[in-house]
């Protein structure tokens, strides 16, 4: 399955680790969950404050789908 | 001794009043908010002499409590028509606080057609001339009052739409530096400034003798506490001063509640284009700073200085809500031209996020199309020069609506929508629909807990729980800004259980008060009810506390929402 990736703000450290764009489609195996596909990429869990699965807060344990848009950001804020 | 200002802009008389005792106590937000709820009519014409332009510090202002030191100005607002409280960061506050002032009064107007200066220092105050900074526009009338008063100074001034009484108008403030990156921007409290004849306020600490504190050493001890939550949290230790607040650009973009082209989507494609990401790569490239705190004793430093290709610093304090309404609500996707219109509007003297939402109402009425970022640069030209187009541009996103002949206005009250749409961050939908401020983000930040995960977590799309949400937020906000501190220590206490008991220690060790957490909660409710009061003897009802008909009928992609929060849940709000 296709994943379209993103990440956001100091993760961006995980696209150059991966050596992948901030922005960019990767193909997957079917049936990974947020968990699993985090680990994957070598991504710690703690630095991952928010993780969006198609623009909705998404928890570990949710599986993805083929065509999914994956969203990870750091703690943010502002105003 | 604590003194208040009291300046009649008819007589010219500048007087320094004892602190009557319903004032007592009272800092920031409270201060402002219950001068203007005792003082002025809520009847009155917000640009007439009936209405009173109040300046304060907050509680903690001038003290060693970090981001402590933000100004509060209130009036009748000739935007909306409500009570309006709005605050800004720099030197101003910490400068009053120093000379032991907790506030302000301008009254009257001055009927001679004349411009002056109010000047506050160690001897007093008095009013003088500014007929040399007639129309002149901010970053210019800073430079000669600087030559003028010295560099030290603190300076709030007005550029020519508060002379020329536009209700977008806002009050520019110098920051650290000097520089007038510091907004007052809601509301066109600079508008009420123009209508009296005050281009500028100049406060000079020299000499002050300082804050009082009753007991020093608690308080220290409650600072360090407090400077530790703000060092160890995530978001006011490493992201706000790495990024700015530009950084929410693409959280917003990513869970589709980024207002984009007048409120018609909650994505903008060029998002990242405009971005905190992109924003902190340019200001490295060009040797700029992306790092500034804005006022003495700021840990946090989200501010910045942007410098256009050549060189040319344009602008700075160029934050999240000002690159939101200019960029991608007008569908503009280059921060290079982002930051020309916001120099613009901080020289001519306009709040950025009301201009940035007139501007996308123009685009949708077909004035210039979306995307024209020289056009938006023209039109804010014809702002400066006072044309007709100018000034309907200058009266905000409400008015040129009906002069255009456009339904999809975001506004309440009058008041254009900040960066957060509704239809997709329900509870920050409801501070919207229910502030007495009109729309307004930072009167009850939502957002902290449905977007950001910060102090709890709730899905921004469900209307269930939103108005407490929203209720519980206000209340905590209203609090806050009366102390004078910068909102976004939220960032901090709200993950860490030792923030607001330290602020409480400062304010018991500093006033000599034995308050307790509750206290302060009641301080908010208080100042709240204060303003909704105003506003009902202002002839406000329940049925102003209703975002506009399209959010409700119109789906916004791509989560293809409306703002469905029943209206009984909103109209609880009311009731603390």
């Amino acid at each position: 399955m296709e994943i379209e990736l993103r990440f956001y703000a100091t993760l961006v450290k995980y696209a150059e680790k991966n050596k992948i764009p901030q922005f960019s489609t990767v193909e997957l195996e079917e049936g990974l969950t947020l968990a699993s596909f985090l680990e994957k990429f070598g991504i710690l869990r703690e630095h991952v404050r928010i993780a969006m699965v198609n623009g909705k807060r998404a928890e570990l344990d949710q599986v993805l789908r083929d065509g999914d848009r994956v969203g990870l950001f750091p703690p943010v804020g502002g105003g | 001794m604590s003194k208040i200002v009291r300046v009649n802009m008819i007589t010219k008389g500048v007087k320094l009043e004892d602190v009557p005792d319903n004032y007592k106590g009272l800092g920031g937000r409270g201060f402002t908010s219950t001068v203007v709820a005792t003082e002025v009519d809520p009847l009155c014409h917000p640009l007439g002499k009936e209405n009173k332009l109040v300046v304060a510090p907050g509680l903690l202002g001038g003290t060693p409590c970090p981001n402590s030191g933000r100004t509060s100005f209130g009036a009748k607002s000739p935007l909306t028509g409500t009570i309006k409280e709005t605050n800004v960061g720099g030197t101003l506050g910490a400068n009053l606080a120093d000379l032991q002032i907790v506030g302000i009064v301008v009254e009257g107007e001055a009927e001679d057609d004349k411009s002056y200066t109010l000047v506050v220092n160690k001897d007093g105050a008095t009013l003088e001339s500014a007929e040399e900074l007639k129309n002149n526009l901010v970053y210019d009338a800073v430079k000669k009052l600087q030559a003028k008063y010295g560099k030290n100074v603190s300076i709030a001034c007005i550029g020519p739409a508060g002379e020329a009484k536009m209700a977008t108008a806002n009050i520019s403030v110098t920051d650290i530096d000097g520089i007038p990156t510091r907004q007052a921007g809601r509301g066109g409290l600079g508008a009420v400034m123009g209508s009296k004849g005050l281009k500028a306020i100049v406060v000079d600490d020299a000499g002050a003798p300082g804050v009082e504190i009753k007991d020093k050493k608690a308080f220290n001890n409650a600072a360090e506490v407090f400077t530790d939550v703000l060092q160890k949290a995530p978001i006011t230790s490493e992201t706000l001063p790495l990024y700015g607040t530009d950084i929410l650009i693409n959280i917003l973009n990513e869970a589709g509640g980024l207002p984009t082209r007048n409120f018609s989507s909650g994505r903008f494609e060029m998002a990242n284009n405009i971005g905190g990401e992109t924003m902190r790569e340019t200001i490295l490239k060009r040797k700029g700073n992306p790092t500034h705190p804005c006022m003495p004793g700021c840990i946090i430093k989200c501010s910045n200085a942007y410098k256009l290709e050549d060189g040319t610093e344009v602008t700075g304090g160029f934050e999240y809500e000002s690159i939101w309404a200019l960029g991608a609500n007008c569908g503009i996707g280059d921060l290079d031209t982002i930051a020309q219109l916001n120099r613009l509007c901080d020289d001519i003297g306009v709040d950025t996020i009301e201009t940035g939402d007139t501007i996308a109402v123009a685009m949708e009425a077909g004035v210039i199309p979306f995307g024209d970022g020289k056009g938006a640069i023209n039109l804010l030209k014809e702002v400066e020069k006072g044309s007709p187009l100018g000034k309907i541009i200058g009266s905000g996103a409400t008015c040129l609506g009906k002069v255009y002949g456009v339904t999809r206005v975001p506004q309440v009250k009058g008041q254009g929508m900040p960066a957060y749409e509704p239809r997709a961050v329900k509870g920050t939908g409801v501070t919207f629909a229910t502030s007495p401020m009109g729309t307004d983000h930072t009167a009850g930040y939502a957002v902290a807990v449905e977007i950001l995960g910060c102090g709890g977590t709730a899905d921004p799309l469900d209307p269930k729980g939103k108005a407490d949400l929203s209720k519980t937020f206000q209340i905590v906000t209203a609090a806050v800004d009366c102390t004078g501190l910068c909102l976004f220590i939220a960032f901090g206490t709200l993950v860490d259980e030792r923030g607001v008991p330290a602020i409480v220690a400062m304010l018991n060790a500093q006033y000599g008060l034995s308050l307790t957490g509750d206290d302060v909660t009641e301080l908010g409710k208080k100042v709240l009810q204060t303003e909704w009061d105003f506003n009902r003897r202002a002839g406000f009802t329940k049925e102003d506390d209703r975002l506009p008909l399209f959010m409700i009928k119109e789906k916004l992609p791509p989560h293809n929402t409306v703002f469905d929060v029943p209206i009984k849940d909103i109209d609880g709000v009311h009731e603390l």
